[in-house]
């Protein structure tokens, strides 16, 4: 009897990066997503293509065979509304094979906000709006319903998941983090603190970044990490209990590790090598939760993410630039959506995607340790600086087309 | 250590690094016979011995500091023989007076800074066989801003170059200038950046918001206060810092631009600010010393180096512990110490004008760049800099007390 599976779930996102926009530009030039230059690491086709060569479709071809090979496999998704549309104007065969491996059954695709947004936590009506506007992106494309909820960054706090619970969503996912575990394990489903139906899947997180970070790091004292290895390590941590819940962003696979690290074929032979015990299995994230029942209550009354070692906000909220951006920003929300203007309400959504403020984060910054965190920009500051400049033109549409609002500098 | 200047008497940073140079490597035991070319008291001096190799005045008093290589051609008045000199004839006399030293003295390096002491510098070096150490804080590029200089320069450093056992360069920047524009093996220079000491600073020190009264004014109608504390001299770069000053003025107008320090551009610049309108957003204040020195870095809330070409640049340092926002152009040398300030090339004027909107605008900008900047500025020191020429005198030879 096959009691013990992996629940795979992969992130796949891409922001529109803004251009170095400046202040000359604003109230002039609308456009703050395309960069003209075709070389510069802020041209979002680029970066797409780029990473389209290098992990999209390797890995999609990968996932493919895996599901055609082993019947017992599956893996779960999130797909961003931000990463389809760039995907349908620059790569639309990738859109077509995430089709074909949704089309198989055995891929489930996780709800989440459309813009990839911290619209949850500055307004709820924004955010709720931005969930259902994914949810409609992915039944338009893929022909399914969602059923499970990940936040921007799996940001995640009790009352969090109590609205996914009221909203109808029957599971939702975080990291397991062991300060809020304590003696608890992540290989079980729970139920989330004040919630009804609603199960809890947690991050496996030493798992998980065993291959999302340390895979290639050769200064790692496991490097090199073999699939005996690995694999003897997930047997050992799933020992008796039902889950190990493998959470990653999907570029791990050929941008985050390159495909010369050996990661696809790791991965590839990882697979077979856990299905050869019998009483292995793999779930999506519904299977998951229809199979296990809750063992018990968690409870996260402050916000855990999956970033850093604070497992915290920090990285995109923790300075008074990134706090200011994003107060400027969703102080247009009302403004912003009485205009009715299509292509400014959009613009204004494309801002409020999670990275813009990450790429402000200067927590690294000044220790010197200035490639300890990814961004397109030469410093955090350049990140404010372009960004509040597209805020100013985003006002300036407001006032000069629609009259509303003021310019406020 | 063969200098020019040293404080009080210095016209900008390259006395204020041999000052600091020359405390540092004397506090761990290095002894010191340091040669400048005009005589007067330095009285906060008591860790190394001044030598004086000519009786005539402090020589940036005729504009003949270390800085122009267009003086040249001048000529100061010695009051005291009643002879004419040029700068050629200073160096000749600097140059006798060191054969005569070195010959009398026992020392074990040679550390001559810059053109002007190179020669004297080789010389020493031929008679004596000691190593010679060249410390380059300029070269003729840099003075030139970006043209080509002089020739008659251009040779003495090159042939100090060649001469020299092992180049200390104040950056990647300048170390790439001697590689490339010189064609000295890399392998021959080392990279050695410049510090601050905070401690140096008259701790005492309290800012006075008189001096610079009627900015004060200014700050309090919510302008912003833009300085460059500079000589006003085509390196610099200030043509340009203006022209973006006046766009982003056009942009936002609670401007003021404090411009502390003279020069021959001086004339041209007050001009300039008259043709883009913005006369009454610029303030020159002439050469400035002492607290009317340090306040205008105080009253700063933006310093911008716009340097066309700078080895180093430690005004920038200087500004950072006044706790101002700094802006650095990617053609000075500092901006390899420092990560939390804006970059620009110094032709890009609407990036500096962009940047400068920015922060005028954005207070969360403006305080995360000073408060963050604040922790970099320091990190490194003048005893990790003499560290590092202490063992590379040994290395070109045996240890301890340096010449000449």
């Amino acid at each position: 009897m096959k009691n013990r599976g992996i629940t795979l779930y992969l992130h796949v996102h891409q922001p529109y990066r803004v251009r170095e926009y400046s202040v000359f530009d604003a109230s002039i030039d609308h456009n703050y997503f395309n960069d003209p230059d075709a070389f510069s690491d802020h041209n979002n086709e680029k970066i797409f293509r780029k990473v389209a060569d290098k992990s999209y479709r390797p890995m999609n071809a990968l996932l493919e065979k895996l599901l055609a090979t082993h019947p017992d496999f599956k893996v779960s998704l999130s797909i961003t509304g931000t990463f389809i549309d760039q995907a349908l104007a620059w790569a639309p065969d990738v859109i077509d094979s995430f089709k074909r491996l949704v089309d198989t059954g055995r891929v489930e695709i996780v709800a989440e906000t459309y813009y990839h947004s911290l619209a949850f936590f500055y307004s709820r009506s924004e955010f709720e709006r931005q969930v259902e506007s994914h949810r409609a992106k992915i039944r338009e494309i893929f022909d399914v319903e969602t059923s499970v909820f990940r936040n921007t960054e799996l940001a995640y706090n009790d009352e969090l998941a109590q609205w996914a619970d009221t909203y109808g969503f029957k599971g939702i996912l975080a990291e397991g983090w062991d300060p809020v575990l304590e003696w608890r394990s992540p290989n079980y489903v729970y139920r989330p603190e004040g919630t009804e139906n609603i199960s809890l899947l947690l991050k496996n997180y030493k798992l998980s970044d065993d291959l999302a970070f340390r895979f290639s790091n050769r200064g790692w004292e496991e490097w090199p990490l073999t699939v005996d290895k690995y694999n003897s390590w997930v047997e050992s941590s799933i020992y008796d209990q039902p889950l190990i819940n493998l959470f990653m962003d999907y570029e791990t696979f050929g941008e985050h590790q390159w495909e010369d690290t050996g990661i696809f074929t790791f991965f590839e032979d990882f697979v077979a090598r856990w299905l050869d015990n019998p009483k292995n299995t793999f779930y999506t994230v519904s299977e998951a939760i229809d199979t296990h029942k809750p063992v018990g209550t968690v409870s996260m009354p402050q916000t855990v993410t999956w970033a850093d070692s604070e497992r915290d906000l920090t990285a995109w909220l923790g300075n008074s630039m990134q706090h200011e951006a994003m107060r400027h920003l969703y102080a247009l929300e009302g403004d912003i959506l009485r205009s009715g203007d299509d292509e400014l309400i959009s613009d204004w959504r494309k801002l409020q995607t999670s990275d813009h403020a990450y790429y402000m984060c200067t927590k690294w910054f000044t220790d010197g340790d200035v490639h300890a965190y990814f961004s397109p920009y030469d410093s955090p500051y350049d990140a404010f600086l372009y960004y509040i400049n597209a805020i100013r033109d985003v006002r300036w549409r407001l006032h000069e087309t629609h009259r509303i609002g003021g310019l406020h500098g | 250590m063969l200098g020019w200047e040293l404080p009080p008497h210095n016209s900008g940073g390259l006395g204020v690094a041999c000052f600091h140079l020359s405390k540092a490597l004397a506090m761990q035991g290095t002894s010191i016979d340091f040669v400048v070319p005009y005589a007067a008291e330095h009285s906060a001096i008591d860790f190394m011995t001044i030598h004086h190799a000519t009786n005539v005045s402090p020589l940036h008093k005729f504009g003949m500091g270390a800085y122009d290589s267009k003086f040249l051609s001048s000529t100061i008045d010695d009051k005291e023989t009643g002879e004419l000199h040029t700068i050629r004839d200073i160096q000749r006399r600097y140059s006798k007076f060191v054969e005569t030293l070195v010959q009398k003295n026992d020392f074990d390096a040679i550390h001559a800074h810059d053109w002007l002491t190179i020669e004297a510098g080789v010389r020493a070096k031929q008679l004596t066989h000691k190593p010679l150490i060249v410390h380059v804080h300029a070269t003729e590029f840099d003075r030139a801003g970006g043209h080509a200089g002089n020739p008659l320069v251009h040779e003495i450093e090159y042939h100090g170059l060649i001469m020299a056992d092992r180049i200390i360069a104040v950056s990647a920047i300048t170390k790439q200038i001697i590689v490339e524009k010189y064609g000295i093996p890399a392998d021959k220079v080392e990279v050695v950046h410049n510090a601050i000491d905070p401690q140096s600073f008259d701790v005492s020190y309290e800012y006075d918001d008189r001096t610079y009264r009627y900015l004060e004014g200014l700050k309090t109608e919510g302008y912003t206060i833009v300085s460059a504390v500079t000589r006003l001299t085509v390196q610099k770069g200030l043509v340009q810092l203006i022209r973006a000053f006046a766009k982003a003025v056009d942009k936002y107008d609670r401007f003021a631009l404090l411009l502390a320090g003279d020069g021959e551009q001086r004339d041209e610049l007050i001009r300039l600010a008259a043709e883009y309108g913005i006369s009454d957003k610029v303030f020159f204040t002439g050469f400035v010393r002492g607290k009317q020195w340090r306040d205008a870095y105080s009253v700063s809330d933006v310093f911008v180096l716009s340097s066309i070409s700078e080895p180093f640049g430690l005004t920038a340092l200087e500004a950072a512990h006044h706790n101002t926002a700094l802006i650095v152009t990617n053609q000075s040398g500092v901006g390899e110490v420092l990560n939390s300030i804006f970059r620009y090339d110094f032709w890009d004027v609407d990036r500096l004008a962009d940047q400068l909107v920015g922060i005028a605008t954005s207070p969360a900008l403006k305080e995360s760049l000073r408060k963050n900047v604040s922790h970099e500025y320091a990190r490194i020191s003048w005893n990790d800099i003499a560290r590092q020429c202490a063992s590379l005198y040994s290395n070109v030879k045996k240890p301890a007390g340096v010449m000449a």
